[in-house]
């Protein structure tokens, strides 16, 4: 039997406010267990919640960036709960009336078509603490510094088919949230969260399969892997017969596997209801207006921008827009080198490489934008050639300094004296008299490939440092 | 001295004739004296008073009084409090200090006034007898044998007993207005969002409500001018300017339409209580007021109402609770499961724990529409029905409970017959009224109490009438012999 | 509408409230006079009503985004049970 995968995504993004929601705690991560909670984080009695104003305004900038409908009115509910990270024995979140209504993003799938998938609703909740389980004499530690952190919790229709399409949705909210500067995006930290529900069904068939719901992934490969492991999974578990159940997996990344959590305890009853110490949220107008009127370039536009400002193909500018972070490294180099292609060439290639080997993000580069730019700069006005430019590179990577020192500590200058390349040429030409004879008899088609042979012995003898260009011409000139 | 008014006091202070130290002192002699029989007080707080009472006097020395300045008051333990322990009634918080101060608490101290002591209250404030507390029951100073009433039954024996000047009540069902009346006292409950919540422990956020409880109308006005007013710190504040509520305490009832809703005047109601009313009802009368009988045709459904409501915010509120990060912990938990089940089981009374499961139970799956919801909604009819009547009226008259104070262990054993004796007092913190109880004539020698009760913010009227009323009766003086 | 033993023990469990095996009776039955009380909401025409969550039409009010508290582990942790290195230690959590 054919099937198809049905998947829609839970996406936990950490806003970045300086407080908490409803607190004055700080929000900044890191700190030393418990100093970071507050009265109100720690559910002490007595205490009261007042909303964050920022949180709010991120909430619309959301919304406005997703095209969404805006919940004018929306109220805060009571999620209740006992667990020892959740302080008050309830979460407060948004339940029956979010802040963002249906909206909508587009993904490029690989074949290079776009693909709508709805966004259902986004609504603002506090986080929990974390809960460690070293040893602590058979004990577990509770730190609620994490506790009341916003979050705007995403929560997409299930329009995805496969993995790799929930992969493109995942990171283009985690571009978006980026460009709008309300979540660090930072998913080893947890800043940003996914959880997947996955069923499958027979091709054709309407209705949903029952769905598993994917927790505990912390990698965009890692949500991949997780889906394509549980798809396996249950098409397996269908086909021998059993039936699928729905229930929270969490996904081990050592043993690339979902697992059940095999909690003993009934269907949850969260019991929520509407938080009698919180009152419900209207936005007004003018509070809507300065948002919309604040907004960042988002990633489809600065794309569109790239491409048409920088002369840059759709699939290099898709790719040096990526991320917020990439696309203002590749800016400011552009701008610095005066070229745009050759800057879409570097930042997507040799740079690329060099942070992929090491495992860096664009922001921890050794090499920042300005240098690699003035580096540019230099291929552009045939100080160095591209070649050794690659020479240069690696000695910006090792801390060498800027590229202007490091040509001319190495004597890395470009040779441009015509007359220096000419004895250079002479002497080449001089010391291959059976391959001068060859180009000479072959056809004008076939003496081009052949030059290649002249212009590397030039580049050996002279270290790689004269001119291409000019050595092409001055050996075209000799040989005819 | 005890037998004063705020007025009299503050200005005996002022001119001289007695020191603050020396008012506080004679509060303490009295508490010492006295409240083993009634039992009170949960915690006293000796030192702490008498610390204040010492600063209270360099500031009137140095000409900065304010009207409660050197006061020596009481504070339900249900505001948390720095420093001092705060029990909430209940063994789950025995050994709790609060690392803050409740706004309540802070103006207080802001005013000067001295805290003699954190009054004893029904569990976590739910009970209208002040049997369900931790600390045992306090006992009616009219009455030994009989409640003072609750939950701010502490409050309102210590008031009426004169073992404070005055003290702060929250009501949530009637919690301050019922025991005033048990107690022959003053008890106003306010608007809601009057008063900050904030470290107000809570029972029903959107029902509980702090006031002042009081010898007079007059010295309720002092405490509420304290009380009263924003505050950045509870969402749900009110950002209402504050009057002047002494100010307003003569003005003239002539024209004052008062309504007399025919469904607090009829079966259930004792007939000597209704005579008391009655009586109160014709000085009104003479002091220039048009009485007039109107409806509040909902007014049956307010209790049943308010046990779904009530009970559903607490069975979450009371969630933090759990032996985690402070209160009640049970020895040697097996796990965690274990843990929170014989924490709570342990920490909570029977009366606290009952209303948490039918909150649960009401706001469960399958249940929750039934219950929560249709509570809701009624909640919306109830509050109509005053939104109608004050259309026709400017303030609304009745009885504060059907009966006076009751034995103790009489309705003990049986909390429903101990939820209807509140029946008067309910609807008004289902619609977030302010309602003020008043004494009037005594009903075989205990107390009665007059419910007054006005449209939102307008606590100066309330005030107003209570005042006229004490200005032209003397029910309001009555002490009980026992305690002179 | 009466609770049996079993809708009890439900109740409990979600309350997190141990309530002994030879108390359940009574409980079921102090329940169950409160929800007999709470019936005659049953009669009531609601069709169409709002519900009241709060007594006062007003809305949220915001605060600015400012970091106002500082560090107060020490006072916090003095009421609390059992602490360690700063957490707060409870039994082992399973997951």
């Amino acid at each position: 039997m054919q099937w198809e995968t049905v998947i829609g995504l839970e996406i936990h993004a950490q806003l970045a406010t300086r407080s908490k929601i409803f607190s004055g705690a700080s929000t900044a991560f890191g700190a030393a267990p418990n100093t970071q909670a507050c009265n109100i984080d720690l559910g002490l009695p007595g205490v009261l919640p007042v909303l964050n104003r920022e949180v709010v305004r991120m909430a619309v900038r959301f919304a406005t960036a997703i095209d969404a409908e805006l919940g004018r009115r929306s109220v805060f509910a009571r999620k209740n709960y006992f667990y020892p990270d959740l302080p008050k024995g309830y979460q407060i979140s948004q339940y029956e009336l979010p802040i963002v209504g249906r909206g909508h993003v587009e993904i490029l799938l690989e074949e290079g078509a776009a693909k709508r998938i709805g966004v259902t609703r986004a609504h603002l909740e506090e986080d929990a603490g974390k809960s460690l389980h070293e040893d602590f004499h058979g004990s577990t530690g509770i730190d609620l510094n994490r506790a009341g952190t916003p979050l705007l919790e995403i929560v997409s229709e299930p329009d995805m088919r496969s993995a790799r399409e929930a992969v493109a949705y995942a990171r283009k909210i985690h571009q978006i949230v980026q460009y709008l500067g309300i979540c660090d995006g930072n998913m080893q930290e947890g800043s940003f969260r996914c959880d997947a529900n996955v069923s499958v069904r027979p091709m054709g068939e309407d209705r949903l399969g029952t769905r598993a719901e994917l927790k505990n992934i912390n990698s965009f490969r890692f949500l991949e892997r997780a889906i394509n492991f549980e798809v396996e999974r249950q098409i397996d578990l269908i086909e021998s017969g059993g039936k699928v159940v729905q229930e929270t997996r969490l996904y081990d990344a050592a043993r690339d596997e979902t697992r059940s959590m095999r909690t003993k305890e009934e269907a949850n009853d969260y019991r929520y209801f509407p938080d009698p110490d919180l009152l419900p949220v209207e936005l007004d107008d003018a509070f809507i207006e300065a948002v919309r009127s604040d907004m960042p370039e988002l990633p489809d536009a600065k794309r569109q921008r790239f491409s048409e400002a920088y002369g840059l193909s759709a699939y290099d500018a898709s790719v040096v827009t990526a991320s917020l972070s990439l696309a203002d490294y590749f800016e400011t180099v552009a701008e610095a080198a005066g070229d745009a292609k050759l800057a879409a060439n570097w930042v997507m290639g040799e740079l690329a490489a060099a942070l992929n080997k090491e495992n860096l993000e664009i922001g921890s580069s050794p090499v920042d934008a300005p240098r690699l730019g003035a580096m540019l700069r230099r291929i552009a006005d045939n100080t160095i050639s591209g070649k050794i430019a690659k020479q240069v590179f690696e000695a910006m990577w090792n801390g060498e300094g800027g590229a202007d020192e490091i040509i001319e500590a190495r004597g890395l200058k470009q040779i441009t004296d015509s007359g220096a390349i000419e004895r250079v040429v002479d002497e080449v030409i001089a010391a291959n008299p059976q391959q001068v004879e060859s180009y000479r008899g072959a056809e004008a088609a076939k003496q081009g490939k052949m030059l290649g042979f002249f212009v590397g012995q030039v580049m050996k003898a002279s270290q790689g440092k004269a001119n291409p260009k000019q050595v092409n011409e001055l050996l075209r000139q000799k040989l005819s | 001295m005890h037998n004063k008014s705020i007025s009299e006091l503050s200005a005996g202070l002022r001119q001289g004739a007695f020191s603050s130290v020396e008012l506080t002192r004679h509060f303490l002699d009295r508490i010492a004296r006295h409240d083993e029989r009634l039992n009170a007080y949960i915690t006293r707080t000796e030192e702490a008073a008498l610390a204040g009472a010492r600063a209270a006097d360099a500031r009137i020395a140095a000409g900065e009084a304010g009207p409660l300045t050197g006061i020596p008051i009481a504070h339900k333990d249900i505001f948390c409090t720095d420093g001092i322990r705060t029990t909430c009634g209940s063994r789950m918080l025995e050994r709790f200090t609060a690392p803050y101060d409740a706004t309540v608490v802070s103006r207080f101290k802001q005013a000067g006034a001295v805290v003699l002591g954190k009054t004893n209250m029904d569990e976590f404030a739910m009970g209208s007898s002040n049997e369900t507390s931790y600390y045992g029951a306090v006992r009616n100073p009219w009455d030994t044998t009989r409640v003072p009433g609750g939950s701010s039954g502490g409050s309102a024996a210590a008031v009426a007993a004169r073992l404070c000047v005055a003290a702060t009540g929250t009501d949530t069902g009637g919690s301050i207005r019922q025991p005033a009346a048990l107690c022959g006292i003053t008890g106003l409950k306010p608007t809601y969002g009057r008063v900050s919540r904030y470290g107000m422990i809570a029972f029903a956020s959107s029902l509980d409500q702090a006031g002042p409880m009081a010898a007079s109308a007059e010295d309720a006005a002092t405490l509420l001018q304290a009380m009263a007013g924003f505050d950045e710190r509870d969402s749900t504040s009110a950002q209402e300017p504050v009057p002047d509520y002494s100010a307003a305490l003569g003005g003239d009832l002539a024209g004052v339409r008062i309504g007399l809703p025919k469904e607090y005047f009829g079966a259930g109601l004792d007939p000597a209580v209704a005579a008391s009313v009655e009586q109160a009802i014709d000085e009104y009368r003479r002091l220039g007021a048009e009485v007039v009988e109107i409806s509040l045709p909902n007014t049956s459904l307010a209790v049943p109402v308010y046990y779904v409501v009530a009970p559903a915010e607490c069975s979450s509120n009371l969630a933090r609770f759990d032996g985690v990060r402070y209160g009640h912990r049970c020895e040697a938990p097996r796990d965690l499961e274990d843990l929170y089940k014989r924490s709570r089981a342990e920490g909570f009374g029977p009366e606290v724990k009952r209303r948490i499961m039918i909150g649960t139970y009401a706001l469960s799956a399958g249940y929750y529409d039934a219950y929560y919801l249709k509570a809701q909604q009624i909640r919306h009819l109830i509050s109509d029905d005053f939104a109608r009547a004050f259309r026709e009226v400017d303030v609304i008259l009745g009885p504060t409970t059907p009966g006076t104070a009751f034995a103790l262990g009489e309705k003990a054993d049986d909390p429903v017959s101990m939820y209807l004796s509140d029946i008067y007092t309910i609807a008004v913190n289902l619609a977030g009224l302010p309602g003020i109880s008043v004494p009037v004539a005594p009903a075989d020698g205990r107390p009665v109490g007059l419910q007054l009760i006005g449209n939102y913010f307008q606590e100066a009227r309330l005030l107003n009438l209570a005042h006229r009323l004490q200005q032209a009766t003397d029910w309001h003086k009555a002490a009980p012999a026992e305690f002179e | 509408m009466s609770l049996e033993r079993a809708d009890v023990e439900k109740i409990a469990h979600l309350a997190r409230i141990a309530v002994d095996e030879e108390e359940l009776d009574a409980v079921a039955g102090g329940l169950s006079n409160i929800l007999d009380l709470v019936e005659q909401m049953k009669a009531v025409d609601t069709r169409g009503v709002e519900p009241m969550a709060h007594p006062l039409h007003m809305v949220q009010r915001l605060r600015e985004d400012r970091v106002t508290e500082s560090d107060q582990r020490e006072r916090f942790q003095a009421v609390a049970p059992q602490t360690e290195a700063g957490l707060y230690l409870v039994p082992k959590v399973i997951e």
